[in-house]
């Protein structure tokens, strides 16, 4: 049976982690949480596919990790506080992790951050033309009898 | 009787936890950051919490995907803190208050909110970074500290109006609790931010300061924000601000704003803190005559700082 649609689908570059997520990674969210302990970091590190075995996980979910590919290891229903305990395993900060998932350097996305960080104008939909929400319903109203006029 | 004087709101960003125990506090990227938290600190030292609940949320350290509760309340003699990847942070055992805990427990269950009680947790920054930001870096926690562990890690997080009556259900349990107790509730995380996908590194300021306005007045606003507002807005992992609204129900229907401090950025973040006093504290009564002046003339003094930062 295909995923129930949610409203939240329509937000762009954003993974909702929500419970049906939580089932599909659970293994995946597992394994990142084995790496809290100082002894996994090392078997990790020492030799990852052999480690990850030990997680019962598809595939696809072994080979983002792998890969290190942050945004697909979401979209596979891994959770960004767990990922990012792999980030830490490899040494990296939160900020470090999602200026990567935005395909920026990290020096570009601190200056983006202290800037005041990335504006919600016109990330906010992805199903509106301009990427924001449709009017409130007196503003359409006033638009549409601007047209009409 | 117990009493709940005040409610502080505050950002539980683990930069700031980073950064204070990196010794980097005098950086001028964090000054800007701990220099908003002055105030507050003298604030909580005059205010003297004889108990402080904490309204927070775990990061995958003390639930991980296995058992995720909506509402856990500590109710343990102590909670140590958490190895969140880079060992524990080195900050005290935050002690408990298992009896008004577990009577708060009691107490709610019967108002019909079935959270779960908790006799063994650690806790992780989402609780340590706001004790750290109001009273500083003590050998000792002042005083023992109630967590309340919030999910708002899986979607959905309990609404707004949920949180914001879980809120007066913890209110009417602490004022049925015997024991002359003055109580702080905190609520911590947000405000805007997204830390996961291509849309990372999201901040509306507009946003939290409509929000911030909101809970200064009568909540009415913030209440009915629903997730997806939340979510689309202020950012994916901004629907923590959804827990300040427990802080806000544990308060009276109007407060006095006697503090705010808004910025941007820590690491991902908008950092916003926001001090709510209860108007009529019966318990100043029961103060000498000279602190009780003191006391009443903080609001002024720290009013004229407010709105003066970004």
């Amino acid at each position: 049976m295909p995923r129930a649609e949610h409203d939240y689908d329509d937000i762009p570059g954003t993974f909702v982690f929500d419970a049906e997520k939580s089932r599909q990674g659970y293994h995946l969210n597992m394994f990142c949480m084995s790496l809290m302990k100082d002894e996994n970091r090392k078997a990790f590190k020492a030799n990852e596919g052999e480690y990850l075995k030990k997680f019962p996980m598809t595939t696809e979910q072994r080979d983002a990790i792998l890969r290190r590919e942050w945004n697909r290891m979401l979209e596979l229903g891994g959770n960004i506080y767990f990922t990012a305990k792999l980030g830490a395993t490899d040494g990296l900060s939160f900020q470090q992790v999602a200026a990567i998932m935005t395909g920026s350097t990290q020096q570009d996305y601190a200056e983006m951050m202290l800037k005041g960080g990335r504006s919600v104008e016109g990330k906010r939909s992805k199903s509106t033309p301009d990427g924001n929400l449709r009017q409130t319903k007196s503003k359409r109203t006033r638009k549409s009898g601007k047209k009409r006029g | 009787m117990a009493r709940i004087i005040a409610g502080v709101a505050s950002s539980h960003v683990p930069a700031i936890g980073a950064a204070i125990d990196n010794k980097r506090t005098e950086e001028p990227y964090w000054k800007r950051v701990f220099g908003g938290f002055e105030k507050s600190k003298g604030w909580m030292a005059q205010a003297k919490p004889d108990v402080a609940i904490v309204v927070y949320n775990d990061h995958a350290s003390a639930f991980s995907v296995d058992i995720i509760p909506t509402f856990a309340l500590g109710c343990a003699a102590e909670f140590p803190p958490a190895d969140e990847g880079w060992g524990p942070r080195p900050v005290p055992v935050v002690k408990g208050h298992p009896v008004l805990a577990s009577h708060i427990a009691q107490s709610v269950i019967l108002d019909e909110f079935d959270i779960t009680v908790v006799n063994k947790m650690e806790v992780d920054h989402g609780l340590t970074v706001p004790l750290n930001l109001l009273f500083g870096s003590p050998a000792q926690w002042p005083c023992p500290v109630i967590p309340l562990a919030v999910n708002v890690v899986m979607y959905p997080p309990p609404t707004g109006h949920r949180c914001f009556m879980l809120g007066k259900a913890i209110r009417k349990a602490v004022e049925s609790y015997p024991e002359d107790l003055r109580v702080v509730i905190f609520g911590t995380g947000g405000m805007s931010h997204q830390i996961s996908g291509p849309r990372a590194g999201l901040i509306n300021s507009k946003f939290d300061k409509a929000f911030l306005d909101s809970l200064s007045g009568d909540a009415k606003r913030a209440i009915k924000i629903p997730h997806i507002e939340y979510m689309r807005e202020a950012g994916a992992e901004g629907i923590e601000m959804v827990m300040w609204l427990i802080m806000r129900g544990a308060l009276d229907p109007r407060v006095e704003e006697v503090y705010r401090f808004y910025t941007v950025p820590a690491s991902n973040t908008a950092v916003g803190h926001i001090i709510l006093e209860n108007r009529r504290t019966p318990s100043r009564k029961r103060q000498s005559a000279g602190s009780k002046h003191k006391r009443a003339a903080a609001p002024a003094r720290h009013r004229n700082v407010r709105r003066g930062k970004r």
